[in-house]
């Protein structure tokens, strides 16, 4: 069943969750990234193994979980570790497939910025939170998935600080540089969802939500934006997709 | 020395003992068992020019930053978790105020690894990180080296000894062996990187029964505890209390502009039921 009535941000988190398979393990972010991981469990993917920074591996919150502190991770977990261990045994030797990240900015080759806006490190124009466990999430999972609101203040030409990286400045970077994963493979946005180009790197606009067109996702982008010749269509959220992300989004509002 | 009892003490005193003006601290505790009120007599006490040490700087560190107890802050992600920015923090960083704030930024993985190696006694820590990012160019204590077996480039950070170590617990027996559990973050090597440590409990017990995942820190290890319950409020103890998600919200507001967190300052210095 399709339902009509429902925000281009519900879309993206619905976007993101699908792009989790069953079965995986998944090392989440709070925010965007855990209310999709979250609602991909209640859907398709029973067996996503959530595993969070704070050192719940394999979490089963039932509600979403206020901060990557909240006790209910340790509680549902399959095991729990301290951060050095999460960081050292499970995510440097790639032992986790995917990363799923958010930005303050993203470019052309999908690198992040999540620590300052404006071109001097030292006088930012406005200081953000900083780089907590993302660049080696970036460097060591199997893939990364992000998910960021599009517009042209957030996908921008270069970023002003490389935080976690994508593909650098094109092909062959991550292996020039000894980044064993594999790097960003989608970048879902409330607009559509963009992949590299398999030869040059570059984010393309592969999938458009309903509604949008490929001018819109254009004028949201900071350079360029090259369009894949094949552009799909998203699905539109369903009504069970709806109805379970609601109940978890409720979840947080109420705490 | 080394198998000398912790001492049970109030928090005043442990705090005026135990950390002098200048000294390098962290209050660790990874958005669980927040050492705030131990914060808070920080600042009431008015210690100044610390290097405070955190990987994960939230309220009570926009609070100290705020009320100019700070020059330098060793970090790797600053936020307040689920609701937003850390004005304070920001207002130091962008605007220099209440006076300049250095920085010296990491990722998570390269500031835990920085209390493992102090921890274990080694000068650095060797891990895959920073490559290709644009951290190590503003960050000193970050270099490249070379394994002596396979010769691939890796990244080294320095073991950070701290001088003094405060972390929240949920308890303590009458000798002063600590237990905490839950996520238990990066506390146990942050008082391992310490030369000396203070640990707040929600109550002293006669016996620490087993607790699923529980950390033991032994007497000998740590230099004070202090009986603070509800001192990790307005985060989580596991077990004991939830986190009120109210007062992160609230906390934007009062922290948002200079004159609302100043009467909050007032408010604290003056011991009026210190607000959080």
């Amino acid at each position: 069943m399709i339902c009509d009535d429902w925000t281009t941000d519900e879309m993206m988190t619905v976007a993101a969750a699908r792009a989790l398979p069953d079965g995986v393990a998944c090392f989440v972010g709070i925010g965007l990234p855990s209310t999709a991981a979250n609602l991909a469990r209640r859907i398709h993917a029973p067996e996503l193994v959530l595993i969070y920074e704070a050192g719940a591996i394999g979490a089963k919150p039932g509600r979403l979980p206020m901060s990557i502190g909240d006790g209910i991770l340790a509680e549902t977990a399959d095991a729990v570790v301290t951060v050095p261990e999460i960081f050292n045994y499970w995510l440097q030797p790639g032992r986790i497939e995917i990363g799923f990240l958010g930005a303050a900015q993203i470019d052309r080759y999908a690198n992040i910025n999540t620590t300052v806006i404006g071109p001097d490190y030292a006088n930012p124009k406005v200081r953000l939170p900083g780089a907590g466990g993302a660049p080696e999430i970036a460097a060591s999972c199997g893939e990364v998935v992000v998910i960021v609101r599009q517009s042209t203040r957030s996908f921008v030409e270069r970023v002003d600080f490389v935080t976690s990286v994508g593909y650098g400045g094109g092909p062959g970077d991550r292996e020039r540089l000894g980044l064993r994963g594999g790097g960003p493979t989608r970048v879902i946005t409330d607009l559509g969802v963009l992949e590299p180009d398999p030869e040059t790197c570059e984010l393309t606009l592969t999938e458009v939500h309903p509604g949008v067109d490929a001018d819109q996702a254009r004028e949201a982008t900071g350079w360029e934006l090259a369009v894949a010749d094949d552009l799909r269509a998203s699905a539109a959220p369903t009504a069970e997709e709806l109805d379970a992300l609601r109940e978890l989004e409720r979840s947080v509002a109420a705490a | 020395m080394r198998t000398q009892s912790s001492r049970i003490v109030p928090l005043s005193t442990a705090v005026a003992e135990l950390l002098h003006d200048g000294d390098t601290v962290a209050l660790e505790g990874f958005t669980h068992l927040i050492p705030v009120t131990a914060g808070h007599e920080v600042i009431r006490q008015g210690r100044r020019d610390l290097t405070l040490v955190r990987l994960t700087p939230d309220i009570v560190y926009d609070q100290l930053i705020g009320a100019g107890c700070a020059r330098k802050l060793v970090f790797s992600w600053g936020g307040n978790p689920g609701v937003g920015s850390l004005h304070r923090f920001r207002d130091a960083i962008q605007n220099r105020w209440p006076e300049p704030l250095e920085i010296e930024e990491h990722s998570h993985a390269g500031l835990a690894n920085r209390y493992v190696a102090a921890a274990a006694g080694l000068p650095f820590a060797v891990m895959r990180g920073y490559r290709g990012t644009d951290l190590p160019e503003h960050t000193a204590t970050i270099a490249p080296v070379t394994c002596p077996f396979t010769g691939e480039v890796l990244t080294a950070v320095p073991a950070l000894e701290l001088d003094v170590a405060i972390v929240h617990a949920q308890r303590a027996d009458r000798e002063g062996n600590v237990q905490m559990w839950g996520l238990t973050g990066v506390q146990k090597e942050a008082v391992l990187a310490a030369k000396r440590s203070l640990v707040t409990v929600e109550e002293i017990v006669d016996e620490l029964d087993p607790r699923p995942n529980a950390v033991v820190l032994p007497k000998w290890v740590v230099s004070c505890v202090s009986v603070v319950p509800h001192g990790a409020h307005p985060s989580y103890a596991h077990d004991y209390y939830e986190r009120d998600n109210a007062y992160y919200r609230e906390w934007d507001a009062i922290s948002r502009d200079r004159e609302t967190f100043g009467a909050w300052l007032d408010e604290l210095r003056q011991g009026v039921s210190a607000p959080a």
